[in-house]
């Protein structure tokens, strides 16, 4: 479970973070929508202890993200908003340097990458040096290596990034299948289609701060007869004003 | 369970091994570079310092038939005149392309003026600004000078004076430089080009652990991993040394081949590199690895990008110079005090070995701990630049 306590973050001049929270829970994928600028990146960051908040906290499978960033790490997947691979390195590879650094044993790191290689369709790139990959191969590399511990929480953002038709419905079926199993995912993205369609909860992030929150069908309701694209715009145009 | 440095060593070793341009610079660059340049162009300087002092020379005069007094006392000191140009306008001609250092010129009047107790008059053609040519110059006028000498010498005798009475000193000059001493700044030059292969040798992974790392985008998924940043840049600053030590090594042995083919015996140095020496000159040099990756890491931590890191990396690779000009210039010798200083330390003990002089273990070991203290200072230094958010760019 990760529960987000109030967050604020500033660079300079500019307030990023302006008093974020909310909760999300196992078992339940939890969308991060909001328009480009909002903070959902800034947040994701915080969450995944490479930025520090200057105010408020979040408490990730029960550890603080202030005082035990290590014991967070421990418990996270991430996929950032652009993930590099080590071009010289095989995607085999690239898994495996992060998998050392969970702590794997060599054995069942290899067992857990044959694993994620059949899960996540890698079977002709998993051996080839990342070099000239193309976006979509990246991404999907990426993601493995997030999932490589076999991670409780992921944080996710905008995975879907440069990813075919093909690929981001593959994406979605491994979110559920992973949300099945009890994972608490969160991820971000600023495409309404895609959140409404597969996520249990949503939370619209603005200028900032917390717009809206709840399950779609809920704020569907909310929206009283038009779409949720309608209650997207309402809902940042009442933030930013 | 390997540690965490152990395995962020391990994989930037291989990653790098990788990659056409670490090798090219680590391996190829560095160790052929330095010592090839190094062997060329001592050797030229060599060449032009000894050479010319015992060979006999030759010298092109015209007017040879007017002088054969002169032309058998230049032979008597090994110099031997040959058939000059036709003109001395051609002569001008010759030495103002180069095609000859100078030319002797010996006018119509000569005999005569000298026969009728005049000053004979002779003309040296030469090029003030032909460098190669000056040893000569001075050589053939030290000689003309001695005749010059005789000729009053004689003509003194022939009227009765005593000869002593145009010769009221004796200047008699004492050098007391040796040869080896003379060929400080020509070591100088072989120090650095160690320090240069082995700061070559890290360069790219320098840069590489933070410049490189953000430009790739793989920064930021690293640090989310259950690893503290004094770990990854730990085990990126081993794989940085490892590297520079590599480079160091291959460089030393490229210079003990080099060396062979350079007359360095003509200088009363020891003209060659033995095993023992290698090894010698690598442990003193090794410490010198800590410190210049730390500082090449911390000075790329400031840059955005791996081209602004490189254009700042190069100021970086001067740095060991400026103590070893400072003791060319000053033409300091080795004590205790100096062996605080990095870089220059190393200078002195290396000089101090390639001239086959005993290296004081004491002094080796303040150098060695003086570079190793200050280049802990920097990869502390570099860990807190890791620690900063900024550092994500």
């Amino acid at each position: 479970m990760i529960q987000v306590d109030g967050l604020v973050k500033r660079f300079a001049a500019v307030t990023a973070l302006d008093g974020v929270s909310f909760t999300a829970d196992d078992g339940r994928i939890t969308g991060l929508l909001g328009p480009n600028g909002a903070g959902k990146s800034t947040c994701l960051r915080v969450l995944y202890t490479v930025l520090k908040p200057d105010q408020g906290t979040a408490y990730i499978g029960g550890h603080d993200i202030g005082n035990a960033p290590l014991s967070v790490r421990r418990e996270i997947g991430v996929l950032p908003h652009s993930a590099g691979l080590y071009p010289h390195l095989t995607s085999r590879e690239n898994i495996a340097y992060y998998g050392q650094l969970h702590g794997l044993e060599p054995e069942p790191l290899q067992r857990r990458i044959n694993e994620l290689t059949h899960l996540l369709e890698l079977q002709d790139i998993i051996d080839r040096r990342s070099k000239g990959f193309s976006q979509g191969q990246r991404t999907k590399v990426a993601l493995a290596r997030a999932l490589v511990h076999a991670p409780r929480h992921l944080l996710l953002d905008e995975p879907s990034n440069g990813l075919d038709v093909m690929a981001t419905r593959s994406l979605r079926m491994l979110l559920g299948r992973l949300r099945d199993e009890g994972h608490c995912i969160i991820f971000s993205s600023h495409i309404m289609g895609e959140v409404a369609s597969l996520c249990d909860d949503l939370v619209i992030i603005a200028a900032g701060r917390v717009a809206v929150q709840g399950t779609p069908a809920e704020l569907t309701a909310q929206a009283s007869g038009s779409d949720l694209e309608e209650l997207f715009i309402d809902a940042v145009t009442a933030v930013t004003l | 369970m390997r540690s965490s440095i152990s395995i962020v060593l391990g994989k930037e070793i291989v990653d790098n091994f990788r990659d056409r341009r670490t090798l090219f610079s680590a391996l190829v660059f560095g160790p052929l570079f330095g010592p090839l340049l190094f062997a060329t162009l001592i050797t030229i300087m060599l060449n032009q310092a000894i050479e010319r002092l015992d060979e006999s020379l030759e010298l092109p005069v015209i007017g040879a038939e007017r002088a054969p007094n002169l032309i058998k006392f230049l032979a008597q000191h090994d110099i031997d005149a040959t058939a000059g140009p036709e003109s001395s306008e051609q002569a001008r001609l010759w030495v103002a392309e180069g095609r000859e250092d100078l030319v002797l010129v010996i006018p119509e009047g000569y005999a005569e003026e000298i026969s009728e107790g005049n000053p004979g008059r002779l003309i040296l053609v030469m090029d003030q600004s032909n460098n190669r040519a000056g040893r000569t110059v001075s050589r053939v006028r030290s000689v003309l000078r001695g005749y010059a000498d005789k000729l009053a010498t004689l003509r003194a005798a022939a009227r009765g004076i005593h000869p002593f009475v145009f010769r009221p000193l004796t200047l008699d000059t004492d050098d007391v430089s040796t040869p080896s001493g003379r060929s400080v700044l020509i070591l100088g030059m072989m120090t650095y080009f160690l320090l240069f292969a082995m700061l070559m040798g890290g360069l790219y992974l320098a840069i590489d652990t933070t410049a490189g790392e953000r430009e790739r985008n793989s920064l930021e998924p690293l640090l989310t991993l259950p690893v503290s940043r004094g770990e990854l840049l730990f085990g990126k600053l081993g794989a940085t040394v490892f590297y520079m030590l590599v480079s160091l090594a291959l460089t030393l042995t490229a210079f003990a081949i080099a060396i062979q083919f350079v007359p360095l015996e003509r200088l009363g140095m020891t003209a060659s590199l033995s095993p023992v020496v290698i090894v010698q000159g690598f442990l003193i040099l090794a410490p010198f690895a800590l410190l210049g990756a730390a500082l090449m890491t911390v000075v790329a931590s400031f840059t955005k990008s791996y081209k602004e890191a490189q254009s700042y990396l190069t100021v970086v690779l001067l740095v060991p110079t400026l103590p070893i000009i400072f003791a060319s210039l000053f033409q300091v010798k080795t004590s205790l005090t100096l062996m605080w200083v990095p870089s220059l330390s190393q200078h002195l003990l290396i000089t101090n070995l390639i001239q086959a002089e005993p290296v004081q273990m004491g002094y080796w070991a303040v150098s060695t701990v003086s570079t190793l203290v200050l280049g802990a200072l920097a990869s502390m230094l570099a860990v807190w630049l890791y620690r900063r958010e900024r550092i994500l760019g």
